[in-house]
């Protein structure tokens, strides 16, 4: 697309000529996912990550709009209406168990993708919209799932929904009345749960427009790459199809397969078996968890216990939005001009430290409360906002980067060199072009 | 044409003024629009025809307490006994988060019926204390299992994440044995 070199769409059947003339979609898909996008050639795999993110959508969004087909959304029929497809709907069992943890691979897709734009500094200049966006789709995620997990009306379900409309109740003033409106009444009931069906409904297809805008702005500079240098000419490039289309593909079969396995082998391994109780509004279960994708967060909200000008209640809430607000400013806390983490040593090693971070705040999330699982919350959040507000910027200004090769060319090149060298030789290209 | 003035003598023509003025009302139209789209997620009649619920507290005796829904909400109604009356007047004021007293959480002459909705101030979950053989905390009084929130025999935040104690609703006596939540007095 934004290759000179890009190859044309040429159609050649006589229809396709035709079609191109008065609807050119066809050309449309061909530069954008087809052999008219040229991709930097040294992609690793951490770079299949957001296609399978597009594919778990999908999935999603296949398998939801059929459970949809048979499912109540009243306050005394949602959960037996689940229990009915579970139970008696041909092949419910599997569309709900593939919906359910399709849900858990979405993010867990999404997260590596996240932590791979963070570490190859994909966020960083001329890509910043494509990171926005991103982190747009992520809200609009957490949005979704927290408003499916609801739906089933179970006691983690009605708790769940409890517990985070009550973070609006946080907010001074407005706050309980703001809870009230978003509920459709005093606490969660039939209103609240036709209205999250409604939406649990639209948002996935306005998660799929801003993916659209997401790719579109990832296209005007071209994607990134391991080394993080610019594409210079066409040595540098291969056509998305199909060098990537295979690559993204067998990948793709790979991860299905390990999907496969938890859906039919344990499907109820990432959900917590309190949500096979219905809901009852008159008792709490001893444990609320919300999933596990969202436990780093919980971690930071449960943070505070102390008052401290502001209600200790509110700057867990605070902090929590926080968190992931922060990130939308993070092209301009990290200003260093090399972009790959793997030119970046002293980077490398925060970001490692951020990644054991965000684990140990998840764990912290999903664990029960002790005085030192307080504690170490505590830390680990703390040291969450460090790094992006005090360390990434004290990094990017002092740190000595490495050389970067000439380019992506130069960096792959030489290793091909070694490879088609019979064994034991050494070429030594390598190590003389990183010097260089 | 020529003596019809084109603009006024600071320069807005009257072209802008009309452009203004129709972006504006039909801005105004739009607001009018969206309005009933944002009204209709707010709590309907019959949820708020739920206004009141008459409870009869004859059969709780001292030390005992029954959970009851009032808007949907659970509601706590205790009976307290005269030592945990007193373990609720020992306590200065200073050391309360939310301040108050356990004179102004209940209704002069019936002073050991504590009434405060079940649900905790921190994120809303029902705190444990009001059945028979629950945790009742460190305080006597309530705790919630979420976020660990310690409430006294007043049902005020002691320790924990909560920054409020258990709201009080509106209700009174109609008789010395039933009372109404939700009605003013």
């Amino acid at each position: 697309m934004s290759f000179s070199w890009a190859r044309p769409y040429d159609p050649k059947h006589p229809f396709m000529r035709w079609l191109d003339e008065r609807l050119p979609l066809p050309r449309l898909v061909y530069g954008a996912i087809g052999g008219g996008y040229p991709v930097p050639r040294n992609l690793n795999y951490w770079w299949n990550f957001g296609v399978l993110a597009g594919l778990f959508l999908m999935i999603q969004i296949v398998t939801g709009i059929t459970l949809a087909m048979w499912f109540y959304a009243t306050n005394d029929g949602a959960f037996n209406s689940v229990e009915h497809i579970m139970r008696d709907v041909n092949a419910g069992w599997l569309l709900r168990y593939v919906h359910m943890n399709g849900a858990s691979f979405f993010f867990l897709v999404t997260y590596i993708h996240i932590f791979r734009g963070l570490y190859y500094g994909s966020y960083k200049a001329p890509r910043e919209m494509v990171w926005m966006l991103g982190l747009v789709i992520y809200l609009l995620m957490m949005a979704t799932a927290f408003m499916g997990y609801v739906l089933p009306w179970g006691q983690m379900s009605f708790w769940g929904a409890q517990v985070i409309t009550g973070f609006f109740g946080a907010i001074p003033v407005v706050g309980e009345p703001l809870r009230v409106w978003l509920l459709g009444g005093y606490a969660p009931d039939q209103a609240a749960l036709t209205r999250f069906f409604s939406l649990h409904y639209l948002l996935p297809f306005v998660i799929a427009a801003v993916i659209i805008l997401h790719i579109w702005a990832l296209h005007i500079p071209g994607s990134s790459n391991p080394t993080g240098v610019d594409v210079r000419d066409e040595k540098d490039t291969l056509p998305f199809h199909p060098f990537y289309t295979a690559k993204d593909g067998w990948f793709a079969a790979a991860v299905l397969l390990a999907f496969a396995l938890v859906v039919y082998f344990a499907p109820n391994a990432l959900g917590h078996p309190d949500n096979y109780i219905p809901a009852n509004p008159l008792a709490t279960p001893p444990h609320i968890v919300p999933e596990w994708y969202f436990w780093p967060f919980y971690a930071i909200l449960r943070s505070f216990t102390v008052d401290f000008v502001l209600p200790a209640k509110l700057w867990g809430v605070l902090a929590m939005f926080t968190s992931i607000l922060l990130l939308f400013f993070l092209p301009w806390l990290d200003k260093g001009p090399v972009r790959s983490g793997s030119y970046r040593p002293m980077f490398k090693r925060f970001f490692w430290l951020l990644v054991v971070d965000v684990l140990i705040l998840g764990y912290i999330g999903g664990a029960e409360i002790t005085p030192f699982n307080i504690a170490l919350g505590q830390f680990a959040a703390a040291y969450y906002f460090a790094h992006f507000l005090i360390i990434l910027p004290l990094v990017s200004k002092y740190e000595q980067t490495l050389p970067l090769p000439k380019s992506i060319t130069d960096s792959v090149l030489h290793g091909e060199e070694q490879e088609s060298a019979p064994a034991g030789v050494k070429t030594g290209k390598k190590t003389t072009s990183v010097a260089s | 044409m020529a003596d019809v003035p084109v603009t006024a003598g600071d320069g807005v023509r009257r072209r802008d003024f009309l452009n203004v003025a129709a972006v504006s009302f039909a801005g105004v139209g739009a607001v009018a629009a969206i309005s009933p789209l944002l009204v209709q997620m707010a709590p309907p009649a019959d949820v708020l025809a739920l206004s009141t619920t008459e409870v009869d507290i004859s059969k709780v005796q001292s030390g005992q307490g029954i959970k009851t829904v009032w808007r949907k909400q659970p509601v706590f109604v205790r009976n307290l006994t005269d030592k945990e009356i007193a373990e609720a007047n020992a306590v200065p004021l200073s050391e309360l988060r939310d301040p108050q007293t356990l004179a102004e959480r209940t209704k002069a002459g019936h002073t050991n019926w504590l009434i405060t909705l079940g649900v905790c101030t921190h994120l809303g979950c029902v705190p444990l204390g009001i059945g028979e053989g629950e945790n009742k905390g460190p305080y006597g009084g309530y705790f919630c299992p979420c976020h660990g929130s310690m409430y006294d025999t007043a049902a005020r935040i002691r320790q924990g994440p909560a920054p409020k104690n258990l709201f009080v609703p509106d209700y009174n006596f109609t008789s010395p044995t039933t009372i109404m939540i939700g009605a003013k007095g």
